[in-house]
């Protein structure tokens, strides 16, 4: 609890600092919303990896999850596909991309920072490979056993969705606001919900909580631990996939190399600076929101105070610093005194 | 100083003419501990102890646990600093600034988790740090050198291994020779040993005795703490007893038996912590749990077990003795669902069972306190509440919701029906003391109503009052029909609480023995092998 008074205590903090700056636009409604946006865009993937941190897992390959779901689901919609088919076809795929991790984790014992190590330059590969992908030629070079160059065509590019009136319901979802609120703000107060039902009031929680903690003791007390450490990597890829199906929507294009680049990075820092151990069994929802608003608060901060852009992971790097020694000092302080 | 007759008689006794020389002359005083107290949060670990180390003595310190005997040898061996009192060597008071300063004044301490650098040689663990090199700065190692000095100090103590092999290869008999070598090394004149013998074989503990006893004539003193009254009496010159942080007594030689040690350790007679109240004889109804030809994972990296059966009745509670290492936790591992099972049948009640995983076992009313209470029984860092809820939420949850009034309630009635003493449901169990502790876990198992019980060392690392509540509830539960497989390596447990005993060696039932059959003797002959009990 004391915990989370602190990262309050640090976004109000940034908060105050940026309204209390003379940069006129600082204390904008658009500047709000920009904040507002970037914290709902990530709080959804932060979301995601923190449950799966507080169960004692990690995983790296977010980002390359959330290109490899923009790109497919670029692909899926070029091919004229239904988008709410080409949806459920993107989630199932990340759903079973966490499948993958959890059982290759429990089923295998490898370590989840190997196995989703691997899932980043594997993920980003595809979806760099999926676009100049020619898929008849693929199917009859794999139906004759034969090779044959004509499997790639053409070289890399993005992927667009420009020009689909029918999408404009679905990309309400990513760019559009609610009196003024932005959608994706509201979108990740749902996965918020739906995450402190989860963590906070379910069964499910408690148990990754206690494995997190624990995964002997979680064991001899009778608990599932390898069906409940699957799933919480399977919440962790389909929250990426979410994130992906969102970028694009949002951007209407995506790019092969760069679509949700460092995500990963972005996604964990939030948890951590949250509350979430990487040791697992500790953080809360509330936490993890608050520590997703950190870097888009500091990031707002470094442009109105004209730190150059190229200055942005350096501060970022430094506050994730600070945040873990200051933590690290109460803690000594608390024992100290207890 | 006027040394204690018994002392000098002990003495005596020795066979070595130098020792039966030094014994005629004076007895010399290596170490005073005057005094001394300390005190930690919530616990005055020590008040006023004072102890007197002889030259070339093996001393025996013995206590229940929290009684404040490492605590004490921490303080003496420098680790800890006394909060009061004095600390003499050599008849000047000292002030240990830590434990390299203990150690180049010659106390060495042996800790009971050995301080190896296990995926070193033993050569290189014993010069560790201190190694012997050539060209100068550049520090090469001298290997050839420092292996010629390790044999010598490894003859010493027995080792007959090569200085190259690595300490995990070795048994953890000999790995505490490896300690003791190295403690010579550094020209220990007083050696404290805690609970030496807790992890070894009898054949190591014989070893180990006899190491002792030569560095004992070398004039080397040894401080010993131990549990096992019967070695107490084996090995030491004087025994010192310590209850509740206090001297509680000191017995000579001949006047170390087991019932005194008890009685000065525990404050009243033995009898009233085993109260058995059920009659198995009566009660003993339909088998309960059987065990035929039970095949798992044993030993070597595919090997299995040895087929294994055995039938447990409603309402008895039967012991299962055996060496460390005999097997006893593995059986107990394989019936609840966390060792691989290859073949052979478990009935509860007459039903079948398949075990693959713990809530199966826990389904069908089979249960287990385990013997690792802090790694594998408790989630330390949770509540009370949540530790008591997480083997019970299956059963406490609505849609997968979790019912806090109904958790909250169980763990309430828990709490009470067990005594635990706590400030509240809150209290992370991390906090609480291991009786308070084993008792969460008992408190687990006890709202699902278990048909078979497996304890796994119940009282191990518990105080005497808890360890009395923890016997009159197992009691408790036999005279409820819940049958009890009891597995200890005290001793006194098995022969107070159990109806009856199984025996294991090498990962076998070596035989079995009735209530009228129980000795500890006859437990030690099956024990060990059927080998002559010693």
């Amino acid at each position: 609890m004391s915990r989370l008074l602190g990262i309050l205590l640090m976004v109000l903090l940034l908060y105050g600092a940026l309204l209390a700056s003379n940069f006129e636009d600082a204390g904008s409604i658009e500047n709000h919303r920009n904040i507002a946006r970037r914290t709902g865009y990530f709080g959804i993937l932060t979301l995601g990896v923190g449950l799966l941190i507080i169960s004692g897992g990690i995983d790296l390959s977010i980002g390359s999850v959330v290109g490899l779901s923009a790109i497919s689901f670029g692909l899926l919609l070029e091919k004229r596909m239904s988008p709410v088919l080409a949806i459920v076809l993107v989630l199932s795929g990340t759903v079973l991309i966490g499948l993958f991790h959890g059982l290759l984790v429990t089923k295998l014992r490898l370590q989840p920072f190997i196995v989703t190590l691997c899932g980043l330059f594997i993920y980003r590969g595809l979806a760099q490979l999926a676009p100049i992908l020619n898929f008849q030629a693929l199917w009859a070079n794999l139906a004759g056993f034969s090779w044959d160059q004509n499997i790639l065509q053409g070289s890399s590019r993005d992927v667009g969705i420009g020009g689909r009136p029918d999408l404009a319901d679905l990309r309400y979802l990513a760019s559009g606001e609610v009196s003024g609120v932005p959608m994706i703000l509201i979108l990740m107060i749902g996965v918020a919900t739906v995450a402190t039902v989860l963590l906070h009031l379910s069964v499910y929680g408690r148990y990754l909580y206690a494995i997190g903690y624990n995964e002997q003791a979680a064991r001899y007390a009778g608990i599932a631990t390898d069906q409940y450490k699957i799933l919480a990597y399977v919440w962790c890829s389909l929250m990426a996939g979410v994130g992906g199906v969102l970028l694009l929507l949002d951007l209407e294009t995506a790019q092969p190399t760069a679509a949700g680049g460092l995500y990963e990075l972005y996604a964990i820092t939030g948890a951590v600076l949250g509350g979430c151990s990487l040791r697992g069994g500790q953080g809360m929802v509330a936490g993890i929101i608050l520590g997703t608003s950190v870097l888009p608060l500091l990031r707002n901060l470094c442009i109105f105070a004209g730190i150059p852009s190229d200055l942005e992971y350096t501060v970022i790097g430094l506050a994730l610093l600070l945040g873990t020694v200051a933590d690290e000092l109460l803690k000594r302080r608390a024992a100290a005194r207890g | 100083m006027i040394p204690p007759p018994p002392l000098a008689a002990s003495h005596s006794r020795r066979a070595t003419p130098q020792a039966a020389k030094t014994a005629r002359t004076t007895v010399t005083t290596l170490l005073e501990v005057r005094q001394v107290r300390k005190h930690f949060p919530g616990v005055q670990a020590l008040q006023d102890v004072s102890l007197t180390v002889h030259v070339g003595e093996v001393l025996a310190v013995v206590g229940e646990n929290g009684a404040g005997k490492s605590t004490l040898m921490k303080i003496m061996a420098g680790v800890q600093r006394p909060d009061a009192g004095e600390i003499v060597l050599d008849g000047q008071s000292v002030r240990f600034a830590g434990v390299g300063d203990a150690l180049r004044q010659g106390i060495s301490l042996i800790h009971q988790e050995l301080n190896l650098a296990e995926n070193l040689s033993v050569a290189a663990n014993l010069f560790l740090g201190r190694e012997t090199t050539w060209c100068g700065p550049l520090r090469f190692l001298s290997n050839r050198a420092m292996a010629r000095e390790a044999r010598v100090l490894m003859d010493r103590v027995g080792l007959d291994c090569t200085p190259d092999t690595l300490v995990e290869d070795l048994p953890p008999g000999q790995r505490q020779l490896v300690e003791i070598a190295h403690s010579l090394s550094l020209k220990a004149r007083l050696l404290i040993m805690d609970e030496p013998t807790s992890s070894l074989t009898q054949t190591e503990t014989d070893r180990l005795f006899q190491v002792i006893a030569a560095l004992k004539s070398a004039g080397v003193a040894v401080v010993y703490i131990s549990h096992r009254l019967a070695e107490v009496k084996e090995i030491s010159d004087r025994a010192v007893v310590l209850r509740d942080g206090r001297n509680a007594g000191e017995l000579a030689k001949e006047e170390i038996a087991h019932d005194r040690l008890v009685r000065l350790m525990v404050g009243r007679e033995l009898q009233q912590l085993f109260q058995k109240q059920h009659k198995p004889g009566a009660a003993a109804g339909k088998p309960r749990l059987e065990v035929r030809e039970l095949r798992y994972a044993y030993g070597a990296a595919s090997g299995t077990s040895a087929p294994l059966s055995l039938t447990l009745k409603a309402g008895e509670v039967v012991g299962m003795a055996g060496l460390v290492g005999a097997g006893r936790t593995e059986l107990a591992e394989a019936l609840f669902g966390i060792r691989r099972v290859t073949s052979g049948d478990v009935l509860v009640d007459g039903r079948p069972l398949t075990i693959r995983h713990p809530r199966q076992a826990i389904a069908a009313g089979l249960l287990l306190v385990p013997e690792d209470r802090r790694h594998q029984g408790l989630v330390l860092e949770e509540s009370i509440l949540h530790n008591i809820g997480l083997a019970n939420l299956d059963r406490l949850s609505f849609l997968r919701l979790v019912a806090s009034r109904r958790e909250t309630a169980l763990a309430q009635e828990m709490c009470q029906r067990l005594n635990v003493r706590t400030p509240g449901l809150n209290q992370t169990v991390g906090l609480l003391s291991g009786g308070n502790q084993q008792k969460v876990v008992l408190g687990k198992w006890l709202a699902r109503r278990p048909q078979v019980l497996i304890f796994d060392e119940p009282t191990r690392g518990i105080d005497v009052g808890a360890k009395s509540e923890i016997y009159q509830l197992i009691d408790q539960m036999a005279g409820e029909g819940v049958a009890i497989l009891m597995i200890s390596s005290d001793l006194e447990e098995i022969l107070g609480m159990s109806d009856r005993v199984l025996v294991m060696h090498q990962g076998r039932v070596a035989g079995e023995l009735s209530h009228a059959e129980l000795t500890e003797e006859a437990i030690m002959h099956l024990a060990t092998g059927g080998r002559a009990a010693s």
